[in-house]
């Protein structure tokens, strides 16, 4: 008998395990919602798919009187604007202090006891402090998602620079390499595929803390709609809007993962 | 005049005593051999004459003049792993060097400079054999091949001293054949002065013009940290120094220092 851990699908197979559960989701969803519409021809609960395509349609195909856009583009592109700008303020100032901390001995020490204070503070605690200072508009939400997910990117940076090894440092020194040479040239370059997977890995949390900023103040964005429609427990917008966010960000992903392999194909070489 | 000179030179890591007592030349153009059992403190020895750290007493001369604590060009290094940079081609990891002298800011030559730098390199890449992996990653290239790109990269920046650790410590034995007869040129070529930190006697033996073993001198059962090592054996083989013939010989002499572990 071939042991379990040993048993790995075939190409083919593989893709079919994978799909295989999403499709048994689905199956019990439409037998579900087909059980408790045959009680109820009025249930909200689970809606069926063509309520969510009638309910959801009409959110793209119908502007919004008072403001002439069409609801899902003008909340997708909010929410979009929004988390981009919060990730790029994140990203370029993890990449910014992760470096110097990550190289400079006496920076590391000035600032990598603060960075780790900071980390442990819970993001959402901080947003009515948020709310005070930058106001209910753009800046505020902008603001969460930057404070929800840079002293992690910063601290997760700064350790892997860090834990370079030291054998590199020393021979770009035997080099002529000056401290910036050693900045730029040696820990910038090795810095970036490890600042892409950092930002794979904190684009949850940063969906998090924008919908949780969108649901609380805000008057466009797929958070607000969201939370708006659950007044009227409207889980026939809620459901496909869930599925748009998720799709948006498996499009992310893929794009961050494609980008890595492209840009820095010497990162994905496997183990020497 | 010795071209480096440790004068009564200590290590202390706290209470712990790593080297003591160390006094000795380097001759210019010397190929100097270290031995000793693990912790004896080669490497600590290695990085004093590297300037990755300073001692705790004494001084280190390179060409008479102390030598700072930090490494700089005039002495190349070579450690068993992560010599070179996994993030450069082989041919930008030896431009390196020319471009942290020549493009402080930008790394980046252009025009005849670049030519020349690129010229350059590819001439010292085909002389230790990789002329023909130019534009490959080190992650592509075997592990003699890493260390042959680690020591073309330090013989770029014309150093003083080359440093080498352990650098074939992770080689199968026919192809440490093949690097022992390279660094043998490199040598000769360029004039240079070799500390090679071994675990292979026979290499020791084979490719230095001198052989030192570090070791302690005296041992305290009770705190056996407080006494250091030191050179115990220090031989200059009867060998024209620059003319180096493979031998795979260890005079008898030596047996009595190195044999105890
Ligand atoms: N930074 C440090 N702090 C404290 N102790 C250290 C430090 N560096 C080295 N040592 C100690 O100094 C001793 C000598 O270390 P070293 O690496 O020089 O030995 P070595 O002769 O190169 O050994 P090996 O053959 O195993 O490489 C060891 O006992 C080591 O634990
Ligand atoms: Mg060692």
């Amino acid at each position: 008998m071939i042991r379990l851990i040993n048993l790995h699908p075939t190409r083919g197979s593989g893709v079919l395990l994978g799909v295989l559960p999403l499709l048994l989701i689905l199956l019990f969803y439409t037998g579900a919602s087909a059980a408790r519409h045959a009680e109820n021809t009025s249930d909200k609960l689970l809606p069926t798919f063509s309520q969510m395509v009638e309910s959801t349609g009409a959110l793209v195909t119908r502007t919004d009187p008072t403001t002439g856009d069409i609801p899902l583009v003008a909340d997708t592109s909010a929410s979009l604007t929004r988390l981009g700008i919060g990730l790029a303020i994140a990203t370029g100032s993890a990449l910014v202090l992760g470096l110097v901390i990550g190289t400079l001995p006496l920076i590391r020490s000035t600032l990598g006891p603060l960075v780790g204070v900071i980390a442990v503070i819970p993001p959402i605690a901080v947003l009515p402090i948020l709310f005070i200072t930058f106001g209910l508009g753009e800046a505020s939400k902008i603001a969460l998602v930057v404070i929800g997910i840079m002293p992690a990117m910063i601290r997760d940076l700064s350790a892997f620079i860090a834990q370079l090894p030291q054998e590199q440092i020393i021979k770009a020194q035997t080099l002529g390499a000056n401290s910036w040479q050693v900045m730029m040239r040696v820990a910038l370059p090795q810095a970036l595929p490890r600042l892409i997977s950092i930002v794979r890995l904190q684009l949850g949390a940063a969906w998090v803390f924008l919908i949780a900023a969108e649901a609380i103040a805000a008057d466009v964005g797929l958070g607000y709609r969201i939370f708006l429609v659950r007044r009227y427990m409207s889980m026939d917008i809620i459901l496909p809007y869930v599925a748009w966010i998720s799709l948006l960000a498996i499009i992310m992903d893929y794009a961050l993962v494609r980008l890595s392999r492209i840009a820095f194909a010497w990162a994905h070489e496997g183990a020497r | 005049m010795a071209l480096m000179s440790f004068r009564n030179v200590w290590v202390e890591y706290g209470d712990k005593i790593v080297l003591e007592r160390v006094s000795l030349d380097i001759h210019e153009g010397s190929f100097v051999s270290i031995i000793g059992p693990s912790g004896a403190g080669k490497s600590t020895f290695l990085r004093l004459a590297l300037g990755q750290e300073g001692p705790t007493k004494g001084e280190v001369l390179l060409g008479g003049e102390p030598l700072r604590p930090e490494p700089g060009p005039d002495r190349g290094v070579v450690f068993q792993r992560y010599s070179v940079f996994p993030h450069l081609t082989v041919l930008q990891n030896v431009l390196f060097g020319s471009e942290c002298a020549q493009a402080p800011f930008l790394g980046k030559l252009f025009g005849s400079k670049r030519r020349q730098a690129r010229e350059e390199s590819a001439e010292m890449l085909a002389s230790v054999g990789l002329g023909d992996s130019l534009n490959v990653y080190p992650a592509q290239l075997s592990g003699g091949m890493q260390q042959r790109l680690a020591i073309a990269q330090a013989l770029i920046k014309r150093p003083r001293v080359l440093l080498l650790d352990e650098p074939f410590g992770a080689l199968d034995p026919g192809i440490r054949m093949d690097m022992h007869a390279l660094v043998t040129d490199v040598w000769k070529a360029h004039g240079l002065t070799i500390l090679m930190v071994t675990h292979d006697l026979k290499e020791a033996f084979a490719l230095g013009t001198r052989v030192m073993a570090f070791d302690k001198r005296r041992h305290d059962p009770q705190a056996p940290h407080r006494f250091g090592a030191t050179a115990v054996y220090d031989v200059t083989l009867d060998r024209k120094e620059g003319a180096n013939r493979p031998s795979e010989s260890v005079p008898d002499a030596a047996l009595p220092a190195l044999g105890s572990r």
